[in-house]
């Protein structure tokens, strides 16, 4: 469970949170386009250079693919880079993303999860960042305000570890978070200098030293060495996390305890896994049906990528039966979470799973709603669910 | 008021910045473009290059051929790029560094151009390079917006129906003239002096820049590769490519010495081999329309200002 010493200091959004984040973690470098619900982020940093509260330039792009092209470009030249979106806007950053990654540019960028149609929609789910994660990117869910704000600091240290040198992606769900008050704790700027120092990427651009950034290879060329070696950055990243993730508990005195978050698991029989604010309604469920003696948990992914597969397998072990949690549907296979998880349990002695695709375009997930999953898991065989829609069976 | 093209003093830094080893076809105009562009621009320069030719002319990844840091971007986003290293750049003191996006017509004309409009309009001290090759050369000469009147590519194939392209070209440096970008020129390889001295000019000018350059294109144009600089003239001359320099408003025209007519400059290439009389005539009085256009353009103009 994550240990907090609460001192709030502030009431924020958790758009305003993370672009105090931003700020704290000195940015030199934004660039942005505007979507909602990830418009009030970007108002803020823009209202906070042009007050010079902040040293940093501030591109206003014409699109999406420009602000991460923009970002690419800053962060080569050796500023510490930033940018903030959400939903459509992420999808039309694709090409990027993979550019950004592949640079092994340390960016940081927050996104405010949200559903993509058609039909429109700007309520909260997890299609545009799931359909991220195959592009070298971190990726961390957050679950509360604080957690926005935090995992920005924590961010930039993880992605500028010399054996990371990858991008993070974190995210917030839509208002739930990203337009909703929280009570929050700022740091103050000198604790954040002393964890975060600045930004000394090797690489820059340097006309005394002129290298060539991106370039192209042949089959027999670099290319599946440099790919291998993202990969393996990535799986490096985890060891970076748990040290990043522990230097921040020491210094702020809240600990994020790496890559998932297990609540209530000691002697669980059942569990279920999620992310987002949907982990802290679960674990609300949760409480509440242990104090009616029910042996259940939680596990709250905060890292998708990489993957906690060892944590997961770690933590449901002896499990009668793992429900697994998804706000965005892979369709014609299932839920991109539980196939993660599924894949992370294989040949580990047999978990019943049960994939459940709830909260899609912002659909309320209620208590009754949580009840209802454990009772499939309890009475139902494993398999695919669909949780407070109308026309399931 | 005009300048006479023979009249150009020599004026090409000797400096090279472009090493031997290009994978480029033989007598590959681009070529030829980015070699001025450098030395016209010096040392201090950071170039972004765009999916192109240009992308894969200095070798692949360890090898390359320029001098200058290289930042290869996506096709789109050539004038965003230029607008992230600039700014990036001026915050830590390097404004020094000229930033140069140097991108062919397909990724200036098509994909590109919200990019490049969103980089002019803000204003960012960049220069942007469109090398006009009149087609997606790299995928296998494929129609772009840049692409003229007549010509046969891949995309538009003669076929049964005398597919060739139908449309006038989309002239990129027009709409940066109508988008009042404050330094807008036309160049092209047979005239290196001219390109050099305009890229001058542009280099005393704080704000955007932009200059298109035809860089014919032997495999992509049908001609044999030895007459590159003299298509390039041809270009010049029939007033098919009009040479321009647009600064702060003024407007002047380049008149060459000897004009001919666009039935010289398409004879010479095999993708307008296959248009009749008539078709030539309808090209003759396009051009003959633009260039009194362009004229009246420039006599609506005050004198020039460069610094
Ligand atoms: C998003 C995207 N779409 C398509 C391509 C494929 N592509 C690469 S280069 C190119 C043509 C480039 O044409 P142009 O900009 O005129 O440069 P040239 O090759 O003629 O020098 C195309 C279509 C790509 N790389 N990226
Ligand atoms: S296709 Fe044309 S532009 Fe491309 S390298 Fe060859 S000659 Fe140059
Ligand atoms: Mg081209």
């Amino acid at each position: 469970m994550i240990k907090t010493v609460q001192k709030y200091n502030a009431i924020m959004t958790g758009n305003e949170a993370v672009a105090i984040g931003a700020k704290l973690a000195r940015v030199r470098f934004i660039s942005a386009y505007p979507i909602t619900p990830q418009t009030t982020i970007v108002e803020k940093l823009a209202e906070m250079v042009a007050n010079r509260e902040l040293d940093s330039r501030y591109v206003e792009v014409e699109s999406e693919h420009s602000a991460m092209a923009a970002v690419m470009a800053s962060e080569l030249t050796g500023a510490r880079s930033y940018t903030a979106t959400s939903s459509h806007g992420l999808l039309y950053m694709h090409e990027m993303l993979h550019w950004v990654a592949g640079q092994r540019l340390p960016v940081v960028m927050s996104v405010v999860n949200r559903a993509i149609g058609p039909p429109w929609n700007i309520w909260s789910d997890q299609t545009d960042t799931m359909n991220q994660k195959d592009t070298g990117w971190l990726q961390v869910y957050c679950e509360s305000n604080q957690e926005a704000l935090d995992t920005i600091l924590m961010g930039y240290k993880i992605a500028e570890n010399r054996d990371v040198l990858l991008p993070l992606m974190t995210m917030e769900d839509a208002f739930v978070l990203s337009h909703t008050s929280e009570p929050v704790n700022v740091p103050e700027q000198k604790a954040v200098d002393d964890f975060l120092p600045e930004l000394d990427l090797s690489f820059r651009i340097d006309v005394e030293n002129p290298m060539g950034y991106g370039s192209y290879s042949t089959p027999d060329g670099p290319f599946m060495e440099l790919k291998k070696d993202m990969s393996d950055s990535m799986d490096k990243a985890r060891k970076a996390i748990k040290k990043v993730t522990a230097e921040f508990a020491a210094s702020m005195e809240r600990d994020y305890s790496g890559l998932l978050e297990e609540f209530m698991m000691e002697d669980a029989e059942y569990a279920i896994i999620a992310s987002g604010t949907l982990a802290s309604s679960g674990k609300y469920v949760v409480q509440r049906m242990r104090e009616k003696g029910h042996k259940v948990g939680l596990i709250r992914i905060r890292f998708f990528r990489p993957f906690p597969s060892e944590e997961i397998r770690n933590a449901t072990k002896g499990l009668k039966a793992l429900g697994v949690m998804d706000r965005s549907m892979s369709f014609g296979t299932g839920g991109n979470t539980y196939l993660e998880v599924s894949s992370s349990l294989y040949g580990q002695g047999y978990t019943p799973i049960y994939g459940f695709t709830a909260g899609l375009g912002g659909r309320d997930v209620k208590i009754e709603d949580f009840e209802e999953m454990f009772r499939v898991m309890e009475n139902k065989e494993p398999g695919r669910y669909w949780i407070n829609v109308r026309g399931a069976d | 008021m005009s300048v006479e093209l023979t009249e150009m003093p020599f004026s090409i830094p000797k400096q090279e910045l472009m090493e031997p080893g290009n994978t480029a076809c033989h007598g590959c105009g681009a070529t030829l473009s980015m070699r001025y562009v450098l030395k016209a621009m010096g040392k201090n320069t950071v170039v972004s290059v765009p999916a192109s030719c240009w992308a894969v002319i200095p070798g692949a990844m360890p090898n390359r051929t320029l001098d200058v840091p290289m930042v290869y971007t996506p096709f789109a986003a050539t004038g965003a790029s230029i607008s992230g290293l600039r700014e990036a750049l001026d915050l830590q003191g390097k404004e020094d560094y000229n930033v140069v996006g140097f991108a062919g017509d397909g990724g200036t004309s098509d994909i590109g151009l919200q990019s490049l409009s969103g980089a002019m309009e803000r204003g960012h001290n960049v220069f942007y390079i469109m090398y006009d090759n009149e087609g997606y050369m790299n995928t296998g000469v494929q129609r772009s917006g840049s692409t003229p009147y007549g010509a046969v590519t891949t995309t538009t194939p003669l076929g049964k129906d005398r597919n060739y392209k139908k449309q006038p070209k989309k002239v990129v440096a027009d709409l940066m003239i109508a988008q009042k970008v404050p330094y807008v020129a036309t160049a092209t390889v047979a005239y290196p002096e001219d390109l050099v001295r305009k890229i001058g000019n542009a280099k005393r000018i704080n704000g955007p820049k932009f200059i298109q350059i035809l860089s014919p294109c032997p495999t992509g144009w049908y001609y044999s590769p030895e007459k590159t600089v003299e298509v390039s003239r041809l270009a010049v001359q029939s007033h098919m490519f009009p040479l321009y320099e647009y600064i702060n408003g003024t407007f002047k025209l380049s008149k060459p010495p000897q004009p001919i007519e666009v039935r010289k400059y398409l004879a010479a290439q095999s993708r307008f081999s296959h248009l009749n009389d008539a078709e030539i005539e309808e090209i003759q009085s396009y051009v003959d329309k633009r260039w009194a256009e362009l004229q009246k353009m420039e006599r609506g103009s005050g004198q020039p200002t460069p610094g």
